[in-house]
């Protein structure tokens, strides 16, 4: 052999070891950090948030209420605000009868502009459902010694001269609620089946794919209408609305179980499954301390990525007619009162609900990648 | 081979069982037979029937059998190829059924090789083109496509033809050829009637098949074969679409059975924006007038439709994937 | 490391790449110098993360894509007869560039079963080399058949049609090596090519690319973290370390006159069979740093066993030749 090379003593290892050695961030605020990172996610965060908060404070948003008929401006069409030496201001529409069509012909009082104020007193409401108010974020500031004071419909009305602008905050309520209730629902129910189908395997497994192959035969939107034509169409509203939630939840739970059942079947063949059994771990406690952290994650991101898909069937039901029906609100409902394309060529504000669906779809789409970028950036 | 299809047909019959039980609950779940708003309806016109005639009536309609024979009755005919008669309109469903079902597929075909021959060309451009600014305005694209409703964009398309081309555009033809016997000008007519739907239907299809193929061209990209194939001397474009593309069309094949039941659904609710001959408004219009037999047996068909097309699309897979098919 | 006396094939001089990612920026390759003399067969030894196999790539211009190769020359001279070529002068996918790689200079990696596209028969992609870089395009399946003989491989006409998932990882790796020599390179580039094989495949891969490369007359960049590999394969050592080449030697004087403290300490974590009483399993402390971090002065200095204090966390040490008959080169303070 050969010779040495002759070494120093080692010094002590302690002098050796630095702070900065070893770093350590926990996977939750790695992802927390990469989410930040990307710019259109946190965009459509902070906007499906102001979205949330105009819908769940709608009245105090709107300056009419959402259900409020008024024979003398149907179809009124949106009021331009400019700006006067008043301040924001709007020219009041003036409704004339045209004895010759019998409809309604809209002008613009330009000589008499109304200034718009701002936290004025208008209808009485309750907020949230729970403190009665009457302020308002915006709205007319009544001028004196007029007997009605001329409204102002930012999105204009429809046939029956009710504030579009109003109607689709209300409508907000329905939709976009029921597509993040559903999915929770489905996340859930998913979690749950998908673990024990994977965990447990034989014939529950077994069981569980050929029921999930089963409902994923029939195609979604069919498969919801004949569902939701089960319903008797005298349900009240809120019964409606519950069974709907229920019906869209239905399909939404089988690509998430198929999902955790994956994962978990992943995990379950992992080497640290197996030293927890042999350890004597209970089935129930591997399943909660080491299979669901690891999935978590795969779990949120699957489930923001089904919501869109959810308001989507929502709006789309409603449109048909087989969803929530009037006098209930959805933006669904709202386009479907603007089906025909001669109603939409006259009065094309009509179709603004849509911009609220596309809107709330491409924040909820950039919600749901952002989270999949950060959670699993190489997957 | 024989075997793999063989297997896959066995399990298909029996999925397809399967299915018309389901549909066949779904029905009898339904509150308010037929009959019952039949007899509204006669009554509204003033008519009055009474307990013979309306026995009658139960009897022809089937209303009062216990459910095992009215499924057998149904089952037997549907054997027969006698898919029982349309409440509404008095005819044997089959009649109605089968022209539109001919659109129907005609028009989820088209719109799938569109989809197809849109999304992988630009899938690839843009995963090979990577922050470029087209890969940016591609996945505006994308998203807009994922985000707007189908039926939306139909209105849309509409509205905008209608006011600035002066388009007759509702349909698969113009008035003129509707009841003309076919010929090469109907043939044409239809194409220039064909192309708004499939794009309305195929936008949300085509955009996510374009993010899921520059998905799965970004991982394959990383993959070392792709290393080895550059390590050859190979022409980058070879290296791409000869290696990585052929890799990464798997799970595009694999996707085809998911995007299929998309298509389907978006032709259900774009052709009553359109007002198009297939079978989407006939299934919508006897679900909310509650016609039975017309209504289970549009769904068993569109299901049996996406059973086939899975069987379809997994042969194509096993044609694409060696690894399917030597198993 | 430093300059040449002898015939070197290829020659790389300060060669720098760097990766940016969302995490910052690493140095993979930081000043690497580097000879592969003609004929023989040069390793370079490192653990993961030093640079190595980056360094292998950049010969043949196909870092990856959030790689950069920023600054350095890399010189090749097909024989000893002919002009140096400045490869990194020509466009990454440029023909000339094309015309090198699996032509002259070839390379085969690590992981065999994704290193051949699972699409495509073992034929179809051998043939595809023979084709591309022959003018003679009618011997493309008799070529390849020789070739896949060469390579020891049982029944070559039944291998040309099966695909890569059903053959074991040995017989791949010899497809894998058919494919990189079916064009006769002067160079073979071999990063880590037995590292996924169990240890008598190992054996056999290895023998067989010894005798190929004198039968064929290449020289080969053996890439690996195995000393043992290294004893077998080499002639010539380098060892690299958080992108840098810290000692360069014959095979004899690394496993018998080491002197850089990293060399020794990983010779000294090699457990040997019939070793005696030794007591511990030696291990160098610490781990690898974090590749986004730069450290002052010489690189390995937080984990050395002899590091000095105010010297060697301070300034980064030069290369200085340990003995001047053999080309022996250190980078340590300790020999400066």
């Amino acid at each position: 052999m050969a010779t040495r090379t002759a070494l120093r003593p080692l010094p002590s290892t302690a002098s050796l070891v630095r702070e900065d050695d070893v770093g350590q961030v926990s996977p939750w605020r790695l992802i927390w950090r990469r989410f930040r990172q990307n710019r259109l996610s946190m965009f459509g965060s902070l906007m499906l948030l102001a979205l949330y908060l105009a819908v769940a404070f709608a009245e105090f948003v709107a300056p009419n209420a959402f259900d409020e008929l008024d024979s003398e401006y149907p179809w009124a069409p949106p009021t331009p605000v400019r700006v006067t030496r008043l301040g924001l201001a709007f020219s009041p529409l003036i409704s004339r009868l045209d004895s010759a069509n019998f409809e309604f012909v809209f002008e613009l009082d330009t000589e008499h502009p109304l200034p718009l104020r701002f936290f004025v007193r208008g209808y009485p409401y309750k907020l949230l459902g729970l403190f009665p108010a009457d302020i308002h974020l915006v709205g007319v500031a009544a001028p004196t010694g007029a007997e009605k004071t001329p409204k102002f419909f930012l999105w204009g009305a429809d046939r029956q001269g009710r504030d579009v602008f109003a109607r689709v905050l209300h409508g907000g309520r329905v939709s976009l609620t029921v597509g993040v209730v559903s999915v929770a629902i489905a996340t859930v129910l998913g979690s749950i089946l998908g673990t024990a189908s994977g965990y447990y395997g034989g014939w529950i497994d077994n069981l569980m794919q050929r029921a999930i192959e089963l409902i994923q035969t029939f195609p979604t939107i069919p498969l919801w209408a004949a569902l939701t034509a089960i319903l008797p169409p005298d349900l009240p509203v809120t019964q409606r609305y519950i069974f709907i939630t229920i019906i869209l939840s239905f399909i939404s739970w089988t690509g998430l179980a198929r999902q955790v059942r994956g994962k978990v079947l992943s995990y379950r063949a992992a080497d640290y499954t197996a030293a927890a059994q042999a350890a004597g771990a209970s089935d129930l406690r591997i399943i909660l301390t080491h299979l669901a952290p690891n999935s978590l994650s795969h779990i949120i991101v699957v489930a923001a990525l089904a919501i869109p898909g959810t308001i989507l069937g929502e709006t789309a039901l409603s449109f048909l007619g087989l969803g929530m029906l009037p006098p209930a609100v959805s933006w669904g409902v709202l386009i479907r009162e603007a089906q025909q394309v001669q109603v939409i060529l006259r009065y094309p504000w009509l179709l603004l609900p849509g911009v609220a669906v596309v809107l709330s779809v491409l924040c909820f789409s950039f919600l749901g990648d952002g989270l999949r970028d950060a959670a699993d950036p190489y997957g | 081979m024989f075997s793999f299809v063989g297997r896959r047909l066995a399990s298909m019959l029996i999925t397809l069982v399967l299915i018309s039980l389901v549909g066949f609950a779904l029905i009898e779940l339904t509150p308010g037979s037929y009959l019952d708003l039949e007899l509204q309806r006669l009554q509204s016109f003033g008519g009055v029937l009474n307990a013979e005639q309306i026995k009658t009536l139960e009897t022809r309609y089937g209303v009062n059998d216990p459910i095992y024979s009215k499924y057998w009755k149904w089952i037997s005919g549907v054997a027969h190829g006698d898919f029982g008669d349309s409440f509404e309109y008095h005819r044997p469903v089959g009649e109605l059924i089968w022209g539109r079902l001919a659109y129907s597929f005609l028009l989820s075909g088209s719109t799938l090789l569109f989809a197809w021959l849109v999304a992988i060309p630009i899938g690839v451009y843009s995963a090979t083109h990577r922050y470029t600014l087209p890969d940016y305005v591609v996945t505006i694209f994308q998203f807009a496509g994922i985000a707007i409703p189908d039926f939306l964009l139909a209105l849309v398309l509409l509205v905008f033809a209608v006011r600035h081309l002066n388009a007759d555009i509702g349909g698969l033809f113009s008035a003129a050829y509707v009841t003309a016997p076919w010929s090469w000008d109907k043939f044409v007519d239809l194409l220039s009637h064909l192309w708004i739907p499939v794009v309305v239907i195929s936008a949300s299809s085509t955009a996510w098949l374009t993010r899921v193929m520059r998905a799965n061209l970004l991982d394959v990209l990383n993959m070392p074969y792709v290393q080895t194939a550059r390590a050859k001397g190979l022409r980058e474009f070879v290296v791409i679409w000869k290696h990585a593309v052929r890799n990464a069309l798997h799970p595009l094949v694999m996707a085809l059975g998911g995007v299929l039941p998309a298509l389907i659904s978006g032709e259900v609710i774009v052709a009553i924006v359109l007002n198009l001959p297939t079978v989407g408004p006939l299934y919508v219009n006897a679900l909310l007038q509650k016609d039975m037999y017309l209504a289970i047996t549009v769904l068993v068909v569109l299901a049996a439709a996406l059973v086939i097309g899975n069987l379809l699309a997994d042969l194509l897979l096993a044609v694409v994937d060696p690894r399917v098919r030597l198993e | 490391m430093e300059e040449t006396s002898a015939d070197y094939i290829v020659s790389i001089q300060d060669l720098r790449v760097r990766f940016r990612t969302l995490l910052g920026i690493s140095q993979a390759v930081d000043g690497v110098s580097l000879q592969i003399p003609r004929g023989k067969v040069l390793g370079v030894v490192g653990e993961s993360g030093c640079g190595k196999s980056v360094t292998g790539l950049s010969i043949l211009q196909i870092v990856p894509h959030r790689g950069e190769i920023e600054s350095g020359r890399i010189l090749f001279k097909e024989s000893a007869e002919a002009a140096s070529a400045e490869l990194l002068a020509y466009d990454r996918y440029g023909p000339e560039m094309r015309a090198i790689r699996g032509n002259l200079i070839s390379m085969i990696f690590q992981e065999p079963m994704t290193s051949l596209n699972p699409c495509y028969t073992i034929g179809d992609q051998v043939m595809e080399a023979v084709r591309l870089h022959s003018q003679d395009k009618t011997e493309t399946k008799a070529r390849a058949l020789d070739i896949l003989r060469k390579v020891e491989m049982p029944n070559p006409e039944r291998i040309l049609g099966t695909y890569p998932h059903q053959l074991s990882g040995g017989m791949r790796q010899r497809a894998m090596i058919a494919m990189a020599l079916s064009c006769r390179p002067v160079l073979l580039i071999a990063d880590e090519p037995t590292t996924a094989l169990d240890v008598t495949t190992e054996a056999q891969i290895l023998e067989l690319m010894r005798q190929l490369q004198a039968e064929i007359g290449m020289s080969i960049l053996f890439i690996t973290h195995n000393m043992g590999v290294v004893a077998q394969m080499c002639d010539e050592v380098a060892v690299m370390y958080l992108g840098k080449v810290v000692e360069q030697a014959s095979v004899d004087e690394i496993f018998y006159n080491p002197r850089h403290p990293y060399t020794i300490s990983l010779l000294r974590s090699i457990p040997r069979v019939g070793g005696g009483q030794r007591g511990q399993l030696e291990s160098i402390k610490g781990t690898v740093p974090d590749p986004y971090t730069r450290i002052s002065g010489c690189p390995f200095h937080p984990r050395c066993p002899v590091c000095i204090e105010g010297v060697c966390d301070t300034v980064m040490p030069e290369v200085s030749q340990v003995s001047a008959a053999d080309s022996h080169f250190v980078r340590c303070h300790l020999y400066a």
